[in-house]
């Protein structure tokens, strides 16, 4: 094909354009926990399906971490075999429902379709979600045939992304494989952190089931480092073990009244609300603070979750209080729309100082400094630096700190021989997830620190054919 | 799942729970906790193990009922089950090397001290027990903690058992009198802990107090247990639950333990638990 040819092409496929995906109207929305987006309609998925050129070398395909076939389930789509279009995702990646709503796209594989360099990528994710839906409301899951059993037992702690990913990997390669879960239900941050309304849960529960169909046995209410060691592990007779414990621990900002009633963590705060509903108390029975003025501490989308969910709970008022400006916020551009949208009010270049409580105990103001950008730091940001003789309150009766979280201790603690950086992260050989202690992986956020969930399943990936080689020669 | 195996009412409003959890009686040492939450709308809430059988593979809990979730566990008879119990959370007492110990435990919190106390004599450790409830028919666990203990001393608040007064008067008493003390452990309710660490604190001894603060996850993830140790943040599910009674801060303790006192009063007063019919 030539140059001219191919351009032909392209400006063919153009004549469609990029299809919308349907949402609840903002008023609606921020009364409940529905979620935001709709999805496709078969009809709007072939139109979106039909835009992609099919190109020789896509970029997209290198553009994700877990090397979805993407022209080849994009034209199964295009073609109306939406079933075809979920097995061939699902040679690569378990978990399509999930990966199709919280990914960023827009940094993966759509930065990298080349009809976005002159108009709008294919909306890859939009089309993965509507591809895992569409089986997922069939009822006709597939489940795939399984190689002869080796013989070989694996352990997998910690039933989030990165541990439910390599658990179906090493299943599918015939391992017998058990996941130790410390929550009761698995899913991880999916689960505890990701709202209802950006991940509704019953998508998760059902990945989770297609999962134990094929053969993953998970154990829940296991606190491993306390309950078994991973010595405790091998001791039982498994062959290797995984770590995919997540970066669960909170960071607080260590400024005097922080420890205040209403003050929560970020993972407090959406513990409470997602994993124990307490958005239906008294239905469910645990309680979470109904704020009229709320403010959300941090600019990541841990933070827009927060804050959407302060909205749905009755928030009067919700902010956002980050110390540098909307250009240097590292949530996703959609959740911040989305945010906005929903009447979020974002204070920038705002920074708490301190929190005055009153004789209760409970949080009621909160002390800010003023902020401007100086010289970029080692991340490439330009740093926030203080304005002297700035300082002004806030009113506010909940708080939600969301600036980060960083290594649980517990397993490097329990585990001989596991080496941790001076973060307390897990060190591991880069490309295979191999820890410092023989026959241990690792994978996920206790690896890299908070990072996404679709590189904590790359993780996962990687590990699974790294286990694989180790435990077939023993 | 979690079989119930026995349940006694110990006093007019707290109960002895045994339960099913072979996997934790194995590991569990004294001090530590688990998280229950007994069915799947239920709330987590952290408890101390008061005894483990790793022959009968059981746990023992002994709790006063305060709100929702105690009502509905006390309503829970063997043969019952309790849907999640996670652990044994928490960091082990540490019972070495201590010569005399006095362990001061008020109303339910005689039930948490008791292992320790019984640890510790295990131990060879001298165990001095102070024990004390509002009311003779509240006071717990009497004929246990004597069982471990080379001296007891029992006090009501309303004078119709033991001596008249609080355990913290009697530890001031022993004080007084010279005993050699190397080491108090004090559980019970939270002004009661902060009056025994202000007892020994003027004669630098060693006071470790176990905190019950709300909880979610258990494990260190979402920080609702944080209290404030000697000026810094700490969190109790990892980093305790004892601390040095010294350097808690037990006033924001308490108001953070009231912090849903108005949604708990609610739930308690729509409590499904009416609908047991036993």
């Amino acid at each position: 094909m030539t140059d001219r040819d191919k351009t032909e092409k392209k400006e063919k496929k153009e004549r469609i354009p990029r299809q919308a995906m349907p949402e609840q109207e903002p008023r609606a929305r921020v009364t409940n926990f529905d979620e935001v987006p709709l999805g496709y309609s078969p009809e709007t998925a072939m139109l979106e399906a039909r835009r992609c050129i099919q190109c020789k070398k896509p970029g997209c395909v290198s553009g994700c971490p877990v090397d979805i076939d993407i022209p080849g389930f994009v034209q199964l789509v295009a073609d109306g075999d939406f079933l075809g279009a979920a097995r061939k995702i699902k040679e690569t990646n378990c978990l399509p429902a999930v990966c199709g709503r919280v990914c960023p796209q827009e940094d993966q594989c759509e930065k990298l379709c080349i009809l976005g360099k002159k108009w709008d990528p294919v909306a890859i994710g939009r089309l993965e979600r509507f591809v895992a839906d569409f089986e997922r409301k069939s009822g006709t899951i597939e489940i795939p045939k399984l190689p002869a059993p080796t013989g070989r037992r694996i352990a997998v702690v910690g039933a989030g992304p990165a541990g439910l990913t390599i658990a179906g990997d090493l299943v599918k390669m015939g391992h017998e494989v058990t996941i130790f879960e410390a929550l009761h239900k698995s899913g991880g941050v999916l689960i505890y952190g990701i709202p209802e309304f950006r991940l509704p849960k019953g998508i998760v529960d059902a990945e989770v089931e297609y999962l134990k169909k094929i053969g993953v046995k998970i154990i829940t209410d296991a606190a491993i480092g306390r309950l078994k060691t991973i010595d405790d592990l091998f001791a039982e007779g498994y062959h290797a073990v995984f770590l995919g414990v997540g970066a669960g621990a909170p960071v607080f900002m260590n400024i005097p009244g922080e420890n205040f009633s209403g003050i929560y963590s970020a993972n407090e705060y959406l513990t409470r609300s997602n994993l124990m509903k307490a958005y239906r108390f008294p239905e469910y029975d645990t309680p979470i603070a109904k704020g009229r003025n709320v403010a959300v501490i941090g600019g990541g989308n841990v933070a827009m979750d927060s804050v959407r969910t302060a909205l749905r709970l009755g928030a009067a008022n919700a902010f956002i209080i980050y110390r540098r400006t909307k250009t240097e916020m590292p949530a996703r551009a959609e959740e911040v729309h989305h945010a906005e949208e929903e009447g979020v009010q974002f204070k920038f270049l705002t920074n708490p100082i301190e929190y005055i409580g009153d004789e209760k105990g409970w949080v009621r103001q909160m002390v800010c400094q003023r902020m401007e950008l100086g010289e970029p730091d080692e991340s490439g940001r330009r740093r926030p630096v203080v304005v002297k003789g700035s300082e002004f309150t806030i009113d506010v009766d909940t708080v939600v700190v969301s600036v980060g979280t960083m290594a649980n201790p517990v397993i490097p603690m329990t585990t001989p021989g596991l080496e941790t950086n001076r973060w307390g992260y897990i060190v591991t050989k880069d490309e295979t997830g191999e820890t410092t202690r023989k026959g241990v992986w690792a994978g996920g956020d206790i690896v890299t620190g908070s990072a996404t969930v679709i590189l904590a399943m790359g993780a996962g990936r990687k590990a699974a054919k790294s286990i694989h080689d180790y435990v077939m020669s023993l | 799942m979690y079989r119930i195996t026995e349940r006694v009412v110990l006093s007019e409003n707290i109960v002895k729970t045994v339960f099913e959890a072979p996997d934790i009686a194995k590991k569990r040492k004294a001090g530590q906790f688990v998280i229950l939450m007994i069915d799947d709308r239920g709330e987590r809430i952290p408890l101390t193990i008061v005894d483990s059988d790793p022959v009968k593979g059981t746990l023992t809990i002994i709790y006063q009922v305060v709100g929702k979730t105690t009502d509905q566990l006390a309503q829970l008879h063997p043969g019952d089950f309790i849907q999640h119990v996670l652990g044994p959370l928490g960091h082990p007492t540490e019972i070495d090397g201590v010569g005399t110990a006095v362990c001061v435990g008020g109303g339910v919190g005689i039930g948490v001290l008791y292992p320790i106390a019984k640890a510790l004599k295990e131990k060879g450790t001298r165990v001095v027990s102070i024990i004390g409830a509002r009311t003779k028919k509240m006071l717990i666990l009497e004929e246990e903690s004597r069982s471990v203990s080379d001296e007891l001393h029992i006090t009501t608040d309303d004078g119709s058992y033991g001596y008249h007064g609080f355990v913290s008067d009697v530890l001031r008493d022993l004080i007084a009198a010279g005993t050699k003390i190397d080491r108090v452990f004090t559980i019970g309710p939270v002004p009661m802990m902060r009056v025994v660490a202000n007892v020994t604190r003027p004669h630098g001894i060693k006071t470790l107090v176990s905190l019950n603060p709300i909880m979610v996850d258990g494990t260190g993830m979402c920080g609702a247990c944080r209290v404030t140790v000697g000026g810094k943040t700490k969190f109790t599910c990892v980093d305790g639950p004892e601390f040095d009674g010294h350097e808690v801060d037990f006033g924001l303790l308490m108001s953070r333990l009231q912090m849903y006192s108005e949604q708990e009063q609610k739930a308690r007063d729509l409590c499904r638990c009416g609908n047991h019919d036993r």
